[in-house]
């Protein structure tokens, strides 16, 4: 996380045949223009721009948290917070459901986490084939900004497993900015929720992990 | 050409003073306030998000989509809130400013809404709505080829001065006012010009010549702005 600086659209972030115009960013003669507003980040000739706002851009592979929005004849329709619809198919659910009674397995207002695995011009198809998916019923569900959740996640999953041993939760992060947390006393979970809601807001700082483990032994006496 | 005196003292090519800040409205996807002096705009950007009703989607591509407002109380004499054949006329001129430099081709059947308001008027206020638009559509994570400034050039009688004022705007000598807002990008280019009132071509000319002078000046304030919302904290 060193010397990471902020481009605007427009800017020439580097110079030179040598370097790859990646995510974020386009080539223009032998320039490496940025053209979305955020970090910058190389690696091995690599540039990428790592965005600071904006919307959940959905993606294959991320897990997220969603609401059952309407239940159909073959699935469910869930709303993840994106401009596309979602749709979660009968056929991706690993359970017996019985087809004439979907909403015995899920209702419309439930809370399910879920897995992207398509993107297509129709929408976003989900799954629920993966381990740790599926309907939510019990825990908080708190949102922060999508962009800050690879901070919340930290790296390897490393600031995410010091929350979750510090407060005793268990804790899914959607990568539309959906959390849930569910601990044994509600107390756990709002102290929880206090660290997550700390972390979005100072995400701009570096070495945040370790700042968290103070953060930690300062607040624990008040939370409980 | 130098003892031409503007009503408020400035220099011929002189702007007046530039406010610019980025995230003034927490719950939109991204926003910016930006002033000339007295002339302020705010710009909230939302999206991109699924274009409703469903028959104004455009299957190919994604739609930008400005609204420019005036604030009742911006101008001394109150103005009836609401559209306006004057609001929609700049709403609709912000979108062909703007059009050019985002590149929302891939969010087909979506749409970007940039809601520009000005709290304060002292005339160029299309030209703060726009340099706050473009802003707020960075800060909102849109991607960009880049950012447009724009800015005012005005002839009072046969003197051409950059960022007018209402009493310049109102200007009754000689020749009458003459209003030209002018929107560009970084390297140049026109996206947007009007024009109010004669101007010969040659004269005209040389009111681009001083839009482009101008303009490092307004993208500095922008970029400024951008790049310092990270290092607050």
């Amino acid at each position: 996380m060193t010397d990471r600086t902020i481009v605007i659209p427009g800017e020439v972030v580097f110079k030179g045949d040598n370097y790859l115009p990646g995510e974020g960013t386009e080539k223009r003669g032998d320039e490496v223009v940025a053209i979305r507003y955020g970090l910058v980040e190389e690696s091995n000739k690599l540039v990428k721009v790592i965005p600071l706002s904006g919307v959940y851009q959905p993606r294959r592979g991320n897990v997220v948290i969603g609401k059952v929005e309407n239940v159909t004849f073959n699935g469910w329709v869930i709303d993840l917070n994106t401009a596309d619809g979602a749709f979660l198919s009968l056929m991706e659910v690993p359970r017996y459901v019985n087809k004439d009674d979907l909403k015995e397995v899920m209702d419309i207002g439930d809370t399910v986490v879920a897995k992207i695995y398509s993107i297509n011009k129709r929408g976003i198809d989900l799954t629920l084939q993966s381990n740790g998916l599926g309907k939510l019923d019990k825990g908080i569900i708190i949102e922060i900004n999508p962009n800050k959740v690879p901070r919340v996640i930290g790296k390897e999953g490393s600031m995410i497993s010091l929350i979750k041993n510090e407060t005793r939760c268990k804790i899914t992060v959607g990568q539309n900015g959906f959390i849930w947390i569910n601990g044994d006393k509600i107390e756990d979970e709002l102290f929880a929720k206090k660290a997550i809601l700390y972390i979005a807001e100072n995400s701009m700082s570096s070495g945040l992990t370790d700042e968290m483990t103070g953060w930690f032994e300062k607040n624990r006496g008040i939370a409980q | 050409m130098s003892e031409f005196k503007r009503p408020d003292g400035r220099k011929v090519n002189e702007l007046r003073k530039i406010t610019a800040k980025v995230g003034v409205v927490p719950n939109a996807d991204g926003s910016a306030i930006f002033g000339f002096g007295d002339t302020i705009a705010i710009a909230a950007v939302y999206g991109p998000k699924k274009m409703h009703p469903q028959h104004s989607q455009n299957p190919e591509k994604g739609t930008l989509r400005c609204t420019y407002n005036m604030m009742s109380f911006s101008v001394t004499e109150r103005i009836r809130p609401g559209p306006s054949r004057r609001s929609q006329e700049i709403s609709k001129i912000t979108e062909w400013a703007l059009q050019p430099i985002v590149m929302i081709d891939e969010f087909a059947g979506q749409v970007v809404d940039v809601h520009i308001n000005v709290l304060q008027a002292n005339a160029s206020t299309r030209c703060a709505g726009i340099n706050a638009a473009a802003m707020a559509l960075a800060h909102a994570g849109i991607p960009m080829k880049g950012l447009v400034s724009s800015v005012s050039i005005g002839k009072l009688d046969k003197q051409l001065v950059t960022d007018l004022i209402k009493a310049e705007e109102d200007w009754e000598e000689g020749e009458g006012p003459t209003d030209i807002p002018i929107t560009m990008t970084e390297d140049g280019k026109i996206t947007h010009i009007q024009l109010d009132g004669k101007i010969t071509p040659a004269q005209l000319k040389e009111a681009v010549l001083l839009a482009k002078e101008a303009y490092p000046q307004i993208h500095e304030a922008q970029s400024k702005a951008l790049k310092d919302v990270g290092e607050e904290k």
